[in-house]
């Protein structure tokens, strides 16, 4: 059944996912306190941003890799 | 006669208590199938859920009430390292975007209710599936247990004490289970996210009311400048990153070993609701985010824990802080967030037994109903074994063995994990490398003291998870997470043992699965397991889900 595992060009999109994987991975650059946000550190807030960003890019993923259907 | 504020607060948690654990007992009606007496209706809800549903109990699975109560203690403690928690929940969601996918495809085609039965297929070998599904049980035991200790931890906060009032919440929210499979924690995670959300707003209000995060990081910041301990502080220490990033890893990529959290994905209807779920399930980490920075909010508060017990930072902050009848509501989320991931803990080790071990060396012709059957038994076992577990001992070990479960479902990923994409493994080396990893795991975690801040030895073995490279001769203040070391030992083992068993020709075990099982959705799939036959993708779609 081909037609089970097709759509491959589609999911070369998945590679984006490698971004919100990463991004909270570089713990020596974003181990500071500045630039603060509402008086949070931005060790903190960069982080929890980092949920933000997984949220956007796995529906950017999700969104292209269906669109075929 | 006048009522006290703890009083009122006792009140308020006992009645929301009551009232969500009858919500269970009532789940067995909900979105009633024709029968519950087969595991894929009891044990993964008859992979019927829905995006919402789905959502909801992946929430009140993964995160528990030790989250909730155990990461701001631990921001509380230590500061910054203990925000490891939400980069790790963060990655998690990506990453189940491209793996639980696949594991919820080959599941759908074959029927697995659990990922040794997985194992089995893959690699042909039900010795090694038994092996990964007793280590799935006896790391999540232990787990179990924390969240009762998360739950005792309310009530010691409330000056409920004894044991009888814990014994009385684990009969009901057993009794639950029993009845109602993993439909009774779907149905209280949708209620907890309710108390769970009026508790954000109540955070984010009382923040804002009481001069905001600034006040509190100020605060929290002249502590940690003052106090003994070099690891301590807002930012990590010199070095503290290696820790930080390596726990991050390991416990990324042992969530995708645990038994739980396999359950509420199988639950799951089609993969786009699989795919959906990753994308929304970060929406948890920014409230684990807002409660684990509470730590520092309670530093500033001056919030001092119950009897030096660093579990009660958290209720205690509530007690001074709100109004009796919000901390009420507040006790009442963090008391059903540790029900839930206990019920479907319960229910994922019952099925491992159940699948693994008892249909396979016990009763092999075992039907559905009688598989039903025993893993009703089994999952009231697990949450009374972990119930005397922790009134019996300390409940100091049931913290330190989920530190350990930790360490030793990370050695099943070769088999559970990377299996998925590929069969190039020896089912014998597998077996090797997860005994190899285990006692490698076991070992380093042996040999780690605790140590007061002022680097005083508390306890000579078993003190933290992370192991300070100085001891293994380096010259760094630097610790790796044990978990990663052991997983590596284990890879090695694996590959080396492969190859080896290879060379010698000694039969490889038969992959059962083909590559288009790990594609199967609910509308393609062509299920060869005769429960998949009973409600696959013919079934009609019923309840909240007629609509769609």
């Amino acid at each position: 059944m081909p037609e089970l595992g097709a759509r491959p060009a589609r999911r070369g999109w998945r590679w984006l996912l490698l971004i919100p994987i990463l991004a909270p991975l570089p713990v020596g650059l974003y181990n500071r306190l500045e630039p603060q946000l509402w008086g949070i550190p931005f060790f903190y807030w960069y982080q929890v941003g980092c949920a933000v960003l997984a949220m956007a890019v796995t529906t950017f993923v999700h969104r292209m890799t269906r669109a075929g259907r | 006669m006048t009522v006290t504020a703890r009083q009122v607060e006792i009140g308020v948690f006992a009645a929301l208590l009551g009232a969500m654990l009858l919500l269970g007992f009532s789940a067995a009606r909900w979105r009633r199938p024709h029968s519950l007496h087969s595991l894929e209706e009891w044990g993964v809800g008859g992979r019927a859920f829905g995006n919402w549903v789905t959502w909801f109990l992946l929430g009140g699975s993964m995160y528990t009430a030790y989250t909730y109560i155990a990461v701001p203690a631990l921001v509380y403690g230590v500061g910054a390292a203990g925000f490891f928690a939400v980069p790790f929940a963060i990655i998690t969601a990506p990453l189940a975007y491209l793996i639980s996918t696949r594991t919820w495809s080959v599941s759908h085609a074959h029927g697995f209710v659990t990922s040794a039965e997985f194992t089995r297929a893959r690699f042909g070998s039900r010795g090694l599936a038994a092996l990964v599904a007793v280590t799935g049980i006896v790391a999540t035991m232990p787990y179990i247990a924390v969240q009762l200790v998360a739950l005792q931890a309310i009530m010691k906060t409330l000056g409920i004490t004894g044991e009888w009032p814990l014994t009385v919440a684990v009969i009901v929210a057993s009794a639950c289970t029993f009845r109602s499979g993993l439909r009774a924690p779907a149905l209280l995670s949708i209620a907890k996210d309710v108390l769970l959300l009026w508790l954000v707003l109540a955070i984010v209000l009382l923040v804002a009311m009481s001069g905001g995060w600034s006040a509190a990081f100020r605060g929290a910041g002249e502590r940690f400048t003052n106090d003994v301990s070099p690891a301590s502080g807002l930012l990590l220490p010199e070095g503290g990153w290696v820790g930080y990033l390596t726990l991050v890893l390991g416990s990324a990529l042992a969530i995708f070993a645990y038994p739980h959290a396999l359950t509420g994905i199988l639950a799951a209807r089609d993969r786009a609701t699989v795919q959906r779920n990753a994308a929304a399930l970060p929406v948890y980490c920014l409230a684990l985010g807002l409660v684990a920075m509470l730590g520092f909010f309670a530093i500033g508060q001056g919030v001092r824990p119950v009897g030096g017990d660093l579990n009660t930072v958290v209720p205690q902050l509530f007690h001074e802080v709100f109004p009796a009848w919000c901390a009420g509501i507040a006790y009442a989320a963090v008391g059903v967030a540790a029900l839930i991931p206990a019920a479907v803990m319960s229910i994922a080790a019952a099925n491992l037994f159940t699948r693994s071990i008892y249909r396979e060396y016990l009763r092999p012709g075992a039907s559905p109903r009688e598989e039903a059957r025993v893993s009703r038994w089994v999952s009231l076992l697990a949450k009374f074994g972990a119930l005397i577990f922790i009134l019996l001992l300390d409940p100091q070990f049931s913290i330190e063995f989920q530190l350990i479960g930790g360490v030793i479902v990370l050695q099943t990923v070769p088999a559970v994990v990377l299996g998925l994409w590929t069969n190039w493994f020896h089912r014998w080396a597998l077996a090797a490398g997860l005994l190899g990893g285990l006692g490698t795991g076991l070992l380093l975690l042996y040999l780690i003291p605790q140590r007061a801040p002022d680097g005083r030895i508390l306890k000579a073995h078993f003190g933290g998870s992370n192991l300070p490279l100085s001891q293994l001769g380096f010259d760094t203040r630097s610790a790796v997470y044990t978990g990663l070391i052991a997983l590596a030992v284990n890879l090695i083992i694996v590959v080396a043992a492969t190859l080896l068993l290879r060379a010698l020709r000694v039969p490889a075990g038969i992959d059962a699965t083909r590559p288009a099982d790990y594609f199967a959705d609910a509308t393609t799939a062509a299920p060869r397991h005769s429960d998949a036959l009973l409600d696959g993708p013919t079934r009609p779609r019923v309840g909240a889900h007629a609509a769609r």
